[in-house]
């Protein structure tokens, strides 16, 4: 009962975060900004929806008596987070260099790089 | 060689465990699979990187502390969504990456890019370009605190 509790909490919350990205992808600027609202559902989008599948995966596999099979499923879920995790952040980083590239504009509330080491800075690359 | 031994075993304990098959016809088409992974990533010379395995286990602590800041940042970036006025202060800013493996270099730039709010863009001469949403975005990554957490992962020589 609270597993399925739980299950509903974090696909609400995985779905919020879903549609949140989708309206930031709508409703910011520029394709940089953009690209920034479609990260929120990478993680916060996939991931908490991962989770309650696992939840109810589990459930399932202690129905099932913990059979092999059954607690696979729970493996094969947790094997998608970390492929989600691995392969999003390179996608959205080959979509901005791609976009860098093909000399998209980025607006900026400042002039050029900061630079944390304190040499200040005007060497926006491109 | 031995790290071609040890990620050809890798694969095929992840082959049986997601396929299931224990089909004679099959298997042998696993195994095949996997001999050709692993040249491949002998010819790619994944196997320069000095020793994995600790970096890997070490990710233990380090994982559990990017998943809360993942949070923190979706929940500050989900805020400037739903927001009556767009407030973004987009930047590009430049900080060092303090990792001596191209592995460990990786991993800070990947964990820039999954934290919403920023993206690495370019990684050279050991700083990596970083585009951030907000000037918070930015002071976050500036502070250097992932930046050491992902150093304390490789090996202290």
């Amino acid at each position: 009962m609270w597993i399925d509790v739980l299950t509903w909490m974090l696909l609400a919350t995985g779905a919020v975060f879903s549609i949140i990205g989708a309206a930031g992808i709508l409703r910011f600027p520029d394709f940089y900004t953009r690209t920034h609202a479609a990260g929120i559902t990478d993680t916060m989008g996939a991931g908490p929806i991962l989770l309650g599948l696992m939840l109810q995966a589990g459930k399932l596999a202690y129905a099932a008596d913990w059979s092999v099979d059954s607690v696979l499923v729970i493996g094969k879920l947790a094997m998608v987070g970390a492929f989600i995790l691995l392969t999003s952040p390179t996608a959205g980083h080959a979509l901005f260099k791609a976009a860098f590239a093909a000399g998209v504009k980025i607006e900026t509330d400042d002039q050029g790089v900061q630079r944390f080491d304190g040499e200040g800075g005007d060497d926006v690359p491109g | 060689m031995r790290h071609s031994i040890v990620l050809f075993i890798l694969l095929v304990a992840a082959w049986l465990l997601w396929s299931g098959h224990r089909e004679p016809m099959l298997l042998a088409l696993g195994a095949l699979s996997c001999l050709g992974v692993t040249a491949l990533a002998a010819r790619m010379r994944v196997s320069r990187y000095e020793d994995p395995y600790l970096f890997a286990l070490r990710t233990v602590t380090y994982l559990p502390w990017l998943t809360w800041e993942i949070v923190k940042a979706a929940v500050d970036v989900s805020k400037l969504v739903v927001a009556r006025d767009l407030s973004l202060s987009p930047r590009i800013i430049r900080v060092p990456a303090s990792q001596s493996t191209e592995i460990g270099q990786v991993v800070y730039a990947n964990s820039i890019t999954l934290t919403p709010g920023t993206i690495s863009l370019d990684l050279r001469d050991g700083h990596i370009l970083v585009h951030a949403l907000t000037r918070e975005a930015a002071e976050g990554v500036l502070t250097g605190d992932m930046d050491r957490r992902v150093t304390a992962l490789e090996d202290r020589a």
